[in-house]
């Protein structure tokens, strides 16, 4: 699954110069697409043996070992105060992604394609939306059938703030 | 640029720029005492140095803005912003000495005369009185006379110094100096060049150095070229690249054999296993590499002491044993300073002046002993003195005075308690500031430092007699030997340094978790151990646990604290490098790092010491009152004994050794049969005695009749008794003797006045009245009339043991204590077999044995007796020259083993 992401990078790393388009990794979590910056992706992973860490915050799923590094694995659906997922539902897929220099491993029930999007697309978060949201969220990507939320790695990942929320 | 003063230098930039961020920080939180309190360190450090570097201007401005940031830290000052700007112009200024000192080696021109006075004020701000009660951190007096990678002449300098085991005076000392040309000369000249104006600590011993050496320039620097081939001046931050890959390698090495032991015959086992090895190879370079004589944090210790005893008036003598001694890199870097702290500590407080030696009746040099050695994975490192030790007094004036302990609790402390006091932040004793020491911001950071690297430190201190230190610390850091356990099906590491021993406790087992009020504890041995559950503390109580009831109980050791961690599975120990975990696990106290076992799987690695701390004993790091109650606390239930309470005969209630009662049964007074007028039951197909707890005691005819049944070889016995109350758990302490025949005395037990039994009376009764012809023949010939000598300081256990081995037939004499039964020797009396406690006061067991064997009793047999019976205790008896051990509460064992003693004698 790395090497799809890697070919695919490459393939397309022409349209990175476009300044009008970003490319965004998009991933499902209850349904919903969230996009991360494709150059904030270390890996896509599929299933992983996760080592649990008692008394960890909850969003905290365990850590796993990725090629000799130790990663921490973050629940999405906790992160995003979403209910767990159903059994069976989901392939249990996760993007890896890097911050301060330590890597998370952010699970999430699929991840989708890479897309060109355009700025013409992109919207500053709509004033209701849920704090918690607002705060990890760096806009929305209105695509043909749905809504893209352009997650922020840094606040996602910052939890002094959710436990602040 | 001499080396010192580069040294200096890239110190200082480094702390200047982190005091910048921690100031900044400072005025945002200004309440933050660890923040101040490494703000006042990091400025006294670059204060220290430029004292003994002969740097007065910047000396001055560190020092006053010294006196301001420890206004703060003792909140006597508000920290505004005002005084934020004052001190960070102070560093501002700070910084522009060292610019210029960078460039032309040496201090610039021009007074700070308003800088200090601005300083000075704001200090005066307040009161001026208090600030005697603070102590000094560790000025880094930068005289690193070996730094490794410059190797050549600066190593032999130091591996001389190191290898007079003991012997380096001050005059041999300086012989040195002189005799040796090489880079020393070099820098050493600079450092006069670079203060206009000596400072006030000026040392005339360095100048009269520079003067004797002037002309070693030339020489020392064709030395430094040849020196130059052999060796490579490596960044350490390189080696600690490389470090991390080896273990990464070493990791996943270890992954790779664990995979290929499921395939037998495969063709990669061959390159693999030669793979393996260049892998162990390399570590053990790597680590080599990383390896760095205890010397090299020696090094400027000779002159710091020189230089203080100069300016102090003392004659001080400095020992370094085992300079050699290897210990990795980085723990290296870690204890330098405590090290030079306490040394200096030694001489400045511990060594009396020349006078006071003398009126002490001691010679008027002062010794200062370093000593180091490996033991066992650990590196100790000893710092004594024969100083005045820790005034006892002033200890406890000032624990009064900051409010530690009020002076009721400091009555009852033990002396090495008070003296523990002294780890504590913000106390010195030391009467007044001195430009060196007395800011309180010493021993605290020292057993801080110390216990950060999985260290442990201990004082011993007598009064007139000096002091001593000693410091445990690990080897390595980087790779750890870790014990793995289970728990709920989670796997966890403990790091081995930290585990004494593994217990399996199961219901049917000697070792069964007792619960108090819900609380688990495990008998061990003589004591009571303190559990926690792994599952509990890390909420995992919500899975089930797995089948079986077994559990393992890891005893574990933090400080002065055991405890047992019960796990619900041990698996192997394993090598592990520990890797730090998340930033968002940190504050996790419980884990103190993960890593990736053999198999690929992360595990957490458990921190003794957070779980210490979490269990209630809080902060054995930073109390120790606590851990020594507890310890205390757990030498006090050595002595506890499980007993069984009753009532029989009158309304007092009684109490029996539980250890003693085989069973507890009510038998059918249906089946009660008389024989000679005294009942007897047909019990497991033999007849046993019921003995009544005083003549005349009413037996029941109906209804049941509660027994407890003694049990001896294949007799029993049963007392009768009116009802059973309770089994509790207390200290035998007989307050009154009796005349009574059948009580040993009344002790306080569970509050109560309660009549403890002589159980061995009750035997004696049953046997000497009901068997006397049977246990004849049993009793084998050889041992009718063979002289028994008994050493137990315990009464209860002379008691209990007297009436057995009189009934088996012995002639027993006892002695209360070693020494006693050692009078007997003398006296010329002789024993066919001596039995002996181990744990007594005074002369232990081992120790008496040793005497035993050392003088006319050699040939007599030894028999000890003692709760421990491990195979290592076992071991350690034989050594000690007994012949048989033999566990306290197992009577048939001691029988047969003194009937065997003497019949092999």
């Amino acid at each position: 699954m790395a090497n799809d992401l890697v070919t695919r990078r490459s393939s397309e790393a022409v349209d990175v110069s476009n300044e009008a388009a970003q490319q965004y990794v998009t991933v499902f979590v209850a349904n919903q697409m969230f996009g991360f910056p494709v150059l904030d992706v270390h890996d896509v992973l599929g299933p992983q043996r996760i080592t649990r860490i008692p008394l960890s915050p909850p969003e905290v799923a365990g850590s796993l070992n990725l090629r000799g590094r130790i990663v921490t694995a973050v629940d999405m659906r906790r992160r995003l105060s979403l209910p767990p997922a159903e059994e069976g539902t989901g392939k249990g897929m996760s993007v890896v992604v890097e911050c301060q220099g330590e890597l998370y491993s952010l699970m999430v029930d699929q991840v989708g394609e890479v897309l060109n999007l355009s700025h013409e697309a992109f919207e500053h978060n709509p004033s209701t939306l849920d704090p918690m949201w607002r705060e990890v969220s760096s806009g929305i990507y209105r695509l043909d059938k749905q809504l893209l939320v352009l997650i922020d790695v840094d606040r996602l990942l910052d939890f002094s703030r959710s436990q602040a929320a | 640029m001499d080396d010192l003063l580069s040294e200096f230098l890239t110190e200082t930039v480094e702390n200047l720029g982190t005091l910048d961020v921690e100031i900044v920080r400072l005025e945002q939180n200004p309440n933050d005492p660890s923040l101040l309190g490494n703000i006042f360190r990091l400025v006294h450090t670059i204060k220290g140095t430029c004292g003994f570097l002969g740097l007065p201007r910047l000396e001055a401005v560190a020092h006053a803005s010294e006196n301001v940031l420890g206004r703060f830290r003792d909140g006597e000052l508000e920290v505004t912003p005002q005084a934020v700007t004052l001190i960070l112009a102070s560093l501002d200024r700070i910084k522009m000495i060292v610019s210029v000192l960078e460039q032309t080696e040496a201090e610039p021109e021009g007074q700070d005369g308003d800088l200090i006075a601005a300083l000075d004020a704001m200090a005066a701000g307040e009161t001026t009185a208090t600030i005697a009660t603070t102590a000094a951190p560790e000025p880094e007096p930068a005289l690193e006379a070996a730094e490794a990678a410059d190797a050549g002449m600066d190593d032999s300098i130091s591996s001389e110094i190191g290898t007079r085991p003991g012997e380096v005076s001050l005059d041999e000392l300086e012989a040195i100096f002189q005799s040796t040309p090489g880079p020393e000369d070099a820098p050493a000249a600079p450092v006069p060049a670079a203060t206009p104006a000596p400072a006030p600590v000026a040392k005339p011993a360095g100048n009269d150095l520079v003067a004797k050496n002037g002309g070693g320039m030339t020489s020392a620097e064709t030395a430094d070229s040849a020196v130059a081939n052999q060796n490579i001046r490596v960044s350490v931050e390189l080696l600690e690249n490389l470090m991390t890959m080896v273990s990464e390698l070493v990791l996943t090495r270890n992954q790779l054999l664990q995979i290929m032991r499921r395939y037998k015959d495969s063709e990669f086992t061959v390159p693999l296993q030669r793979l393996s090895q260049v892998t162990s190879e390399l570590q053990d370079g790597v680590m080599k590499t990383r390896m760095q004589p205890i010397g090299n944090a020696w090094a400027k210790l000779p002159r710091i002491v020189r230089d203080l005893a100069h300016e102090l008036g003392k004659k001080i003598d400095l020992k370094m044993l085992g300079a050699d001694t290897e210990l990795d890199r980085q723990v290296l870097e870690l204890i330098k300073d405590p090290l030079t702290h306490m040394v200096r500590n030694s001489a400045d407080h511990g060594i009396e002046g020349i006078a006071d030696r003398l009126a002490a009746g001691k010679t008027d040099t002062g010794t200062i002993t370093l000593n180091a050695y490996h033991e066992g994975g650990h590196i100790i490192i000893e710092i004594s003195d024969d100083g005045r030790g820790l005034n006892i007094e002033k200890i406890k004036q000032k624990v009064v005075q900051n409010g530690l302990a009020s002076e009721a609790e400091l009555e009852g402390m033990p002396l090495q308690q008070i003296q523990q006091y002294i780890f504590k932040a913000g106390f010195s004793t030391a009467a007044q500031v001195t430009s060196v020491s007395g800011r309180g911001v010493g021993m605290d950071v020292v057993r801080t430092n110390i216990e950060k690297i999985g260290g442990t430190i201990e004082l011993n201190s007598r009064e007139g007699k000096g002091s001593s230190f000693t410091i445990k610390i690990p080897l390595t850091l980087a790779i750890v030997s870790a014990l793995v356990v289970a728990c709920r099906g989670e796997r966890f590491a403990i790091p081995q340094i930290s585990v004494v021993e593994l217990v399996r406790a199961s219901n049917n087992s000697e070792h069964q978790i007792e619960k108090l009020n819900n609380v688990p504890v495990l008998r061990l041995r003589d004591r009571l151990l303190p559990l926690v559950s792994l599952a509990k503390m890390l909420n995992l109580d919500d899975q089930p646990a797995e089948a079986g009831s077994d559990s393992f109980i890891v005893v574990t050791q933090v400080g002065t604290y055991t405890f047992g961690i019960i796990v619900d599975k041990v698996f192997d120990t394993e090598e592990i490098v520990v890797k730090p975990v998340a930033p968002i696990l940190r504050s996790i106290s419980l884990f103190s790092g993960n890593t990736i076992l053999g198999d690929g799987s992360v595990i957490m690695i458990l921190d003794p010491n957070g779980i210490a701390a979490a269990t209630g004993e809080i902060g054995v790091a930073q109390d120790e009152n606590r851990a020594d109650a507890i310890a205390t606390e757990i030498m006090a239930s050595r002595t506890r004994t499980s007993l069984l309470i009753f009532r029989a005969g009158d309304e007092n209630p009684k109490a029996v050794p539980l250890a003693l009662v085989a069973r507890l049964e009510e038998i059918d007074c249906n089946k009660m049969e008389w024989s000679d007028g005294r009942p007897v039951v047909q019990y497991r197909g033999r007849l046993m005695p019921l003995v009544p707890i005083v003549p005349g005691y009413e037996v029941k005819r109906s209804g049941h009749q509660p027994v407890l049944v003694f049990a001896d070889q294949d007799r029993s016995m049963g007392l009768m008794v009116d009802e059973i109350v309770d089994i509790v758990e207390d200290r035998i302490e007989i307050n009154m003797k009796t005349e009574r025949p059948g009580l040993m005395g009344s002790a306080i037990i569970g509050g109560k006045a309660t009549e403890v039994v002589d159980a061995g009376y009750y035997l004696q009764q049953a046997f000497a009245d009901w068997f006397d012809a049977e246990s004849q023949q049993e009793v084998t010939a050889n041992q009718i009339g063979k002289r028994v000598l008994l050493v137990d300081d315990s009464p209860f256990f002379r008691n209990l043991l007297t009436p057995l081995l009189t009934v088996a037939g012995y002639d027993v004499t006892t002695a209360d204590n070693a020494s006693t039964a050692l009078a007997y020797c003398e006296e010329g009396r002789d024993f066919d077999v001596i039995v002996s406690d181990i744990e007594m006061p005074g002369m232990n067991g081992f120790d008496f044995a040793r005497a035993v064997r050392g003088g006319r009793w050699q040939e007599v047999p030894m028999v000890a007796l003692s709760s421990h019976t491990s195979a290592k205790d076992l071991d350690r008896g034989r050594d000690a020259g007994f012949n048989d051990y033999v566990a306290k509460d197992d009577r048939d064992a001691l029988l047969q083993t003194l009937s065997q003693s003497i019949s092999v004698a």
